[in-house]
């Protein structure tokens, strides 16, 4: 693994003020809150936690849809927190967001062939020719007809529409992709399919892939590191397979432990969260889990714990982090049948296919 | 297996590139089915061309007095009867017809040349913009839109050009608000966050994501204030500060008509029926074209 660094955060935040009452201070939400956070070239980091964590606002941050409050966030050598508007307009060439919401996310009045092609005339790429050439071999390459260029949004399903946003976020070749829960809005069946194009693009482009998601078997299939939220915070951070197989800090743990599993006699014994996450206005003292967590004790109530090494590449904060042996999850996803293998295989070449003829190289 | 998104459910070819439904304009597939709404289109239609055709009509001149058939009944020589001066009352009336549409038509123009943008200005930029445009706008409002018209109208002198224009300036208002609150909801939508995402400055936004999504709800609006500007023109006409005499217009027709209620109520009769044929005409449009255009139920 390439382990150059693309995008960092430094003790990024971004606070909500809400309105200040006639007596008293308004009052503070901390959605991202102090958060340090390298992402490395080509990689696939997913950021997990519960909703309202403050996953989608470090989404936006990352790409400026938002600007912090405080801390940086660091794209090849430069701040974009503060780059003037212009710069910043021709740095999203290479920064990408692809929305949670397919049905919102495309204007209604435009069509798929201009909704496509515009990120091309925003940054003033190719001429008409290359436009036209590039648009229709993204389209191939999500998986869509040509003929599909003079429709409109309203015409498409959920899982459609996804794709043509993916294709309007890549057409431009991006370095980094952010994807705000790109498939939690859709049924399970098509989840599959745009998570394979978003893979399959992510190696044709070399690209680097952050994704936001609830869905930890969707972070299993597609990421290589994961970073988990709780409030505003990274609680624990590493790559994919060690961190589920063995997690350091209990709220991983929590939600591992919340994973369905389809094998009987297989499940845990209970659900080990209880409680909704605290008002984020009025946070916790200490460990900001600790009311939630079942092996809280003295220190976690006063003393806030720093995000430590507790292996290689692996990070935690939590008190007892080295003392606490958590139940982690195999990984079991790996066997496949022999059909399934099939037909998988199958997909895999006639994307191919479909990528090579439709390119005109 | 715990993880619901197995690669056996990878898609086939058929599956991803699945039917599409015919491409359709669903807009007037709704209008054609809605009765009064071509009910409503075809009274304007018709008023339209009548009063387009004026001059090529086998009519006389609206002017032209005959002071042999003055206040006569209809007949079969003057079909909706003369006036006091004996005009013909049929040939005013379509002479009149252009007065009353221009008047609708170009006052909610003026109107909406001046309150599109300030209302979008003010929705897309909100912080002072916003509360400046939107205190003067609600100054505005606080008069009452007809006493507002003449008000200007008297203020400019009497004239079909100044009626036009104090009663345009008198629904700005309507579309500040109006275009006010659509940009604002048009804003909350993600696709005009992933518009800044891919780079668009401020001036394409406004030009390709908000303007053709809030032009719908204004589309409608502007048929339905046509309406209420027709009779704001024939308001202004009947007191004398709209078209002057002897140019005809309903409104100044209706003014005349008011000495001779009794004995020639025909007078009054067809300018009458002509306004509130015209104002329903553009309000069943109106109320077809927000049903047809809101995408809510297909």
């Amino acid at each position: 693994m390439n382990t150059e660094i693309i995008l960092e955060t430094q003790a990024l935040q971004k606070r909500f003020t809400g309105r200040k009452p006639f007596f008293g201070e308004a009052k503070v939400v901390r959605a991202v809150d102090g958060i340090n956070l390298k992402i490395r070239r080509g990689e696939t980091l997913a950021i997990v936690g519960e909703s309202g964590c403050g996953k989608s606002t470090l989404a936006r941050l990352l790409v400026r849809l938002m600007s912090p409050s405080d801390g940086t966030v660091v794209y090849q050598g430069r701040n974009i927190a503060n780059v003037p508007a212009e710069d910043m307009r021709h740095l999203r060439r290479d920064l990408q967001f692809i929305f949670q919401d397919p049905f919102s996310s495309l204007n209604p009045r435009m069509t798929i062939g201009a909704l496509i092609e515009e990120p091309l005339l925003v940054h003033n790429i190719g001429d008409r020719q290359d436009r036209r050439a590039k648009v229709a071999a993204m389209l191939a390459r999500v998986g869509l007809p040509a003929s599909v260029i003079d429709r409109y949004p309203h015409e498409f399903s959920g899982g459609q529409r996804q794709r043509i946003g993916i294709a309007r976020a890549l057409i431009t070749e991006p370095k980094v992709v952010i994807g705000d829960e790109p498939v939690s809005a859709l049924d399970v069946s098509i989840q599959a399919q745009v998570i394979n194009i978003l893979q399959d693009l992510k190696e044709a482009l070399g690209l680097t892939l952050v994704i936001i998601a609830h869905d930890l078997a969707v972070v299993r299939h597609m990421a290589d590191r994961v970073a988990v939220m709780y409030l505003g915070e990274i609680v624990e951070q590493g790559p994919v397979a060690d961190l589920f197989a063995n997690p350091k800090h209990p709220y991983t743990a929590a939600l591992i432990a919340a994973i369905p599993v389809a094998q009987v006699g297989a499940r845990s014994a209970a659900a080990q969260l209880q409680g909704d996450p605290p008002n984020p206005i009025d946070l916790p003292t200490g460990c900001r889990f600790h009311p939630r967590c079942p092996h809280a004790t003295e220190v976690c109530t006063t003393t806030r714990p720093a995000l430590a090494a507790t292996g290689p590449d692996r990070w935690a904060a939590c008190h007892h982090a080295a003392t606490l042996s958590l139940q982690g999850h195999a990984a079991t996803g790996q066997t496949r049948s022999a059909a399934a293998q099939a037909r998988f295989d199958l997909y895999r070449d006639r994307s191919a296919d479909a990528a090579r003829t439709t390119t005109p190289t | 297996m715990s993880n619901p998104v197995t690669l056996d459910t990878a898609p086939s070819r058929q599956e991803v590139s699945e039917v599409l439904p015919p491409k359709q304009s669903r807009v007037w597939r709704k209008l054609r089915k809605n009765p009064a709404a071509l009910l409503g289109g075809g009274i304007v239609a018709f008023f339209c061309i009548v009063a387009i055709l004026a001059p090529v009509l086998p009519i006389p001149g609206p002017a032209a007095t005959d002071f042999g058939a003055v206040r006569k009944a209809p007949s079969a020589v003057h079909w909706f009867g003369t006036d006091e001066l004996g005009r013909d009352m049929l040939s005013r009336m379509i002479w009149g017809a252009q007065a009353s549409l221009m008047a609708g038509v170009v006052s909610v123009t003026i109107a909406l040349v001046i309150g599109v943008p300030l209302g979008v200005a003010a929705g897309y930029a909100r912080g002072w913009t916003d509360a400046a445009i939107s205190r003067v706008t609600e100054a505005l409002l606080a008069a009452p839109f007809l006493i507002l018209a003449i008000a200007m109208a008297a203020f400019l002198g009497p004239s079909l050009t100044n009626a036009m224009i104090a009663i345009g300036i008198s629904a700005v208002p309507i579309f500040i608000r109006l275009a006010r609150a659509q940009t604002m909801q048009v804003l909350t939508e993600d696709y005009v966050e992933g518009a800044t995402a891919i780079g668009l400055t401020h001036r394409d936004i406004i030009a390709r994501y908000i303007l053709p999504n809030i032009v719908p709800p204004l589309l409608v609006q502007a048929t339905l204030t046509i309406a209420t500007a027709i009779i704001a023109e024939a308001s202004l006409s009947f007191l004398g500060l709209g078209q002057q005499p002897p140019a005809p217009s309903w409104g100044s027709m209706l003014n005349t008509a008011k000495q001779f209620l009794e004995q020639a109520p025909w007078l009054a009769l067809y300018p009458g029926i002509a306004i509130f044929l015209v104002v329903l005409g553009f309000n069943l449009l109106g109320d077809g074209l927000r049903d047809a255009l809101d995408p809510r139920d297909n």
